[in-house]
């Protein structure tokens, strides 16, 4: 697998969340998803981003485009240094919050993508991974 | 600040969301459409998201706000336009947007806030 094109973006503010947004939709274009991939990659990295900046306490977001036997991929990778997440199971639960959210955000990027992955460390921090495949 | 226009079509006002929406200009705009319902006695909110590339939770959550402080204030809110990706989007997500009305375009939540309008002076 080559694994190229790669961009670091900070995540820290709310203009950071439009630059997030963009920056996806133009690598999404680029790799000629459908309208349709596009907007579901774009929703899940802006949820994954939401998540970075409130409850991360910021971080960074890596864009790589993935080709793999001819099949042409979009992986972002979100990472932070903050509190990291106690109970994973419990977090990615459907409508569960520890703030003022709908809960949806992890389990819906999930189910907006093809692969998700997520790793974290209770005072260290959390890295959520996602691709969307062509 | 900048602020999402909130404009007055007679009984109704109209909300064109059009940017990349920021999270405080959402925040301020719910504000400022609670003020407006009651400031100009409203019957119905309109809000026009066929400009919207993307609606993801926070955005859905901040709708359903909207709907819900409008229906309190006794105003109906009927969202328009939405684009059929961001429909497919937010159902995957898991965003039912209950208790939101939709229409396809403006003239077509016009009627359906003028008919439920009529519905409810003859009652
Ligand atoms: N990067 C992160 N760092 C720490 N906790 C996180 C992080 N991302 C998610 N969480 C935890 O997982 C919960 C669920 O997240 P999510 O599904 O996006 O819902 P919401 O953002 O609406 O709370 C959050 O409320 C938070 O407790
Ligand atoms: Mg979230």
């Amino acid at each position: 697998m080559t694994i190229n094109n790669y961009e670091i973006l900070p995540i820290k503010s709310p203009d950071d969340l439009v630059r997030v947004r963009q920056a996806t939709r133009a690598l999404a274009i680029q790799l000629g998803f459908s309208l349709v991939e596009q907007t579901k990659m774009v929703t899940a990295a802006s949820e994954l981003a939401r998540n970075t900046m409130t409850f991360g306490g910021g971080g960074t977001l890596r864009l790589e485009t993935l080709l793999d036997n001819g099949r042409k991929g979009l992986r972002l990778t979100f990472e932070d240094h903050g509190p990291g997440i106690p109970d994973i199971d419990l977090a990615m639960t459907d409508a569960y919050t520890s703030g003022n959210g709908l809960g949806l955000g992890l389990g819906g990027a999930k189910r907006l993508v093809n692969e998700f992955e997520i790793s974290s460390r209770v005072g260290e921090g959390t890295r959520v991974s996602i691709t969307r495949w062509k | 600040m900048e602020r999402i226009p909130i404009l007055r079509m007679g009984e109704f006002l109209l909300v064109t969301i059009q940017v990349d929406m920021h999270d405080r200009l959402a925040q301020a705009l719910q504000d400022d459409l609670a003020e407006r319902v009651v400031k100009d006695s409203a019957q119905g909110v309109l809000i026009d998201i066929s400009s919207m590339e993307i609606v993801d939770s926070f955005m859905g959550r901040m709708i359903g706000t909207i709907a819900m402080i409008c229906a309190t204030l006794d105003a109906q809110t009927v969202v328009v336009g939405m684009r059929p990706a961001v429909a497919i989007t937010l159902v995957e997500l898991g965003i039912a947007l209950e208790g939101v009305r939709t229409a396809l375009n403006v003239d077509k939540g016009m009627e359906l806030l003028v008919a439920s309008r009529g519905k409810r002076s003859m009652a």
